[in-house]
């Protein structure tokens, strides 16, 4: 009985946390060049309706991400171009993409299928198979932690373990390659890298449109594994949790899925600790777990557990000398 | 080559950027409404028609309208405070809260000439703490208020959802909802005030909110521009190490900055709870703290742009609903995304245009004379 309920609960807790490190490296990757991010719930509920409506439009997996691709990366640019090339203010253009999202999608879902801004279900063949199911049942029959492991990390669709494998992608981007070192420096300090003979104009175009790529299969996520079809409005504040949690994790991929898996797990077990008394604490409200994330990041932020320092260069746009 | 700063003469700034940058977002709002398949000059004109066209339209876009004076104003004194304040929206919450507490607790005993005025001050103290806590943590941890602000949007909204679904709740009712408060909380309708005084005016959302949201523009404008302490508090958004210097406070300032623009974002909830709902319930702010960023963007976070950004924000939402009735197929969600073009010509590209209107208007002759 114990080790179902553990082995679900890890199992959704990967599930829910999927979208969340997805968009909180996409995040990583362009704030860690000196960009805010802001609009990352934009990005990814814009690249969520691309996937459903082109998804339902063609039945093609492969069409449905490669839409959403180039929205994700579209978007980005968007950002470069206001931002990067025009200095523009970083913070407002976040939430700009956001707003605008918000009611696009829902106009485009209208205009094109008439349901109130929802698409209809993808078809099955555009939804993520689910992979290592065989190997689970192996491992399933191991003695005692058998079955818990089989249901927490077995069976699950290519995403989850694809997410989980672009942390370290990720990781290595930035802290073992020379583009990554010379993106970090773009955050930290431009004009170094600026002297160096580098543009700190194309890093930060590279890294936002890496970050398109990223808050793209964030998007694609929701609708290929989670919901069959878009409903306005999906994307439901993952998008700041996602920031969140890449603040939590202190700007670093690694520290990020952590966080990620702690708001992820905080939500799966949201749901199931209602009405339940804990010890010690008694009864928790549900809406205190899910303001919990917030809760925990402001106190972060504040310093009053350990020290979340941002880049240094952070939202200043780079302007070169002459 | 990104380009550099320019300095456009203030006429340009102050009332011809915003246009241009209005039309921009307009223009491409327009190519989607073509491209979805309706003609953009006839959703124009229905959109004013709708808005402007009868007296229940215009009582309707001014309902709106102050609501986003409030939210406006609420964006507009933090920038002066060289803050960005996108916690509006739960601040507004917070307000509406602090209004429906008051209303609960002593609507039954006090008449409505010492009710209401409880419920204002509630709902400013409330707002007001929503925002002077992120302008503290930034004033001494050093934790940046939009960061901070956008997780307190999320706390306010689980707060006001755990008490109305715990305690606020009337008792047998499935839905999240109070108890209605007794009529001596109830913000009288402008229809009401002006049919005390023989005027015909139809029923609408419309109250004397309204009155007090201008009050509050007009405030803003004597506290920022003729008081002394407005006067240090821009210095410091505009340059904190001399305001320093010249023996200004810029952590209290920062947090009264915030607090001020928490008490005026609070004040949606008076609008909302204490003028329209007569009872506590959960999203009546529904995305205007986010709206009130586009009319502070749009109004340049002047008192009086904020008022007239305000009324046109008011006719695009009034219009738009009334068009969401008119047309099959067209729904509100065309004005939010419209709201969004705005934030995106007006703020974040707004250095797109302005150095384009200056070549424009050097090459036709202008501010030739300064070299």
């Amino acid at each position: 009985m114990d080790d179902v309920l553990i082995g679900t609960l890890i199992a959704s807790t990967l599930r829910v946390s999927v979208p969340l490190i997805l968009c909180a490296l996409a995040g990583v990757m362009c704030e860690r060049s000196g960009v805010i991010d802001l609009g990352l719930e934009g990005k990814m509920l814009m690249t969520a309706f691309a996937t459903a409506a082109v998804g339902v439009a063609s039945g093609s997996l492969v069409l449905a991400l490669l839409a959403a691709l180039a929205v994700g990366v579209a978007l980005s640019m968007l950002h470069g171009y206001a931002c990067v090339s025009h200095r523009g203010d970083q913070v407002v253009l976040g939430m700009a993409i956001t707003m605008t999202a918000a009611g696009l999608s829902v106009v485009l879902g209208i205009a094109g299928f008439a349901q109130g801004g929802q698409t209809p279900p993808l078809p099955e063949a555009v939804r993520l198979d689910r992979w290592f199911v065989g190997a689970g049942d192996v491992v399933a029959q191991l003695p005692y932690i058998g079955k818990t492991l089989s249901l927490a990390f077995f069976g699950h669709n290519g995403m989850v373990y694809g997410a989980l494998a672009l942390v370290g992608g990720v990781w290595w981007l930035l802290y073992r390659t020379r583009f990554g070192l010379r993106l970090r420096a773009a955050g930290e300090n431009p004009t170094m890298v600026d002297a160096a003979g580098v543009s700190v104009r194309a890093l930060r175009y590279q890294a936002l449109a890496l970050n398109g790529v990223l808050s793209a299969l964030a998007g694609s996520y929701l609708v290929l594994a989670q919901n069959p079809s878009f409903i306005p409005n999906m994307t439901a504040g993952r998008g700041y949790m996602a920031l969140a949690a890449l603040i939590f994790g202190k700007w670093h991929p690694v520290g990020a899925l952590w966080a990620c898996l702690l708001f992820g797990f905080l939500d799966a077990v949201s749901i199931r600790l209602q009405g339940v008394p804990l010890p010690l604490v008694g009864e928790v409200p549900v809406q205190f777990i899910q303001a919990l994330p917030y809760l925990l990041t402001v106190v972060l932020l504040a310093g009053f557990i350990g020290r979340a320092v941002a880049p240094a260069a952070l939202g200043r746009p780079y302007v070169k000398e002459r | 080559m990104s380009a550099q700063p320019v300095e456009l003469p203030r006429w340009m700034d102050v009332a011809l950027l915003p246009a241009v940058n209005l039309a921009l977002a307009l223009i491409v709002a327009g190519i989607v409404v073509t491209l979805v398949g309706f003609n953009p000059l006839q959703v124009l004109t229905l959109l004013a028609k709708g808005a402007l066209g009868s007296q229940a339209g215009i009582s309707y876009t001014l309902y709106y309208a102050t609501t986003f004076i409030c939210t406006g104003l609420a964006v507009a004194v933090a920038f002066h405070g060289g803050l960005f304040n996108i916690g509006g929206e739960g601040q507004a919450i917070m307000g509406g809260l602090g209004a429906g507490l008051a209303a609960l607790a002593w609507s039954a005993q006090l008449p409505a000439g010492l009710m209401l005025p409880v419920m204002v001050l509630s709902a400013a103290l409330f707002g007001g703490l929503w925002g002077a806590v992120p302008g503290a943590l930034q004033a001494w941890r050093g934790s940046h208020t939009v960061i901070t602000t956008i997780m307190f949007n999320f706390m306010a909204a689980a707060l006001l959802s755990y008490l109305l679904v715990n305690g606020l709740k009337e008792p047998g009712n499935m839905t999240p909802e109070s108890r209605a408060f007794a009529p001596s909380a109830h913000m009288p309708g402008v229809h009401e005030a002006l049919g005390a005084v023989g005027i015909d005016w139809p029923r609408t959302p419309l109250n004397l909110t309204l009155l007090l949201a201008l009050a509050a523009a007009l405030l803003c404008y004597l506290g920022l521009w003729k008081s002394q302490p407005g006067y240090a508090l821009r210095a410091v958004g505009y340059a904190p190490d001399a305001a320093l210097y010249a023996g200004m406070q810029p952590r209290t300032l920062m947090v009264v900055a915030m607090a001020t623009s928490g008490a005026l974002a609070g004040l949606v909830g008076v609008n909302e709870i204490a003028g329209v709902h007569g009872r506590l319930l959960p999203d009546f702010v529904a995305g205007a703290g986010f709206a009130g960023i586009a009319v502070s963007l749009i109004g340049r976070n002047h008192p009086l742009g904020i008022v007239l950004a305000s009324i046109l924000f008011g006719v695009l939402y009034q219009g738009g609903s009334e068009l969401a009735f008119e047309i099959n197929g067209f729904s509100r969600d065309m004005v939010f995304m419209l709201q969004g073009l705005i934030v995106l010509f007006a703020g974040a590209m707004a250095q797109v245009a302005a150095p384009l209107l200056f070549k424009a208007w050097r090459s036709m002759g202008g501010g030739r004379q300064h070299g």
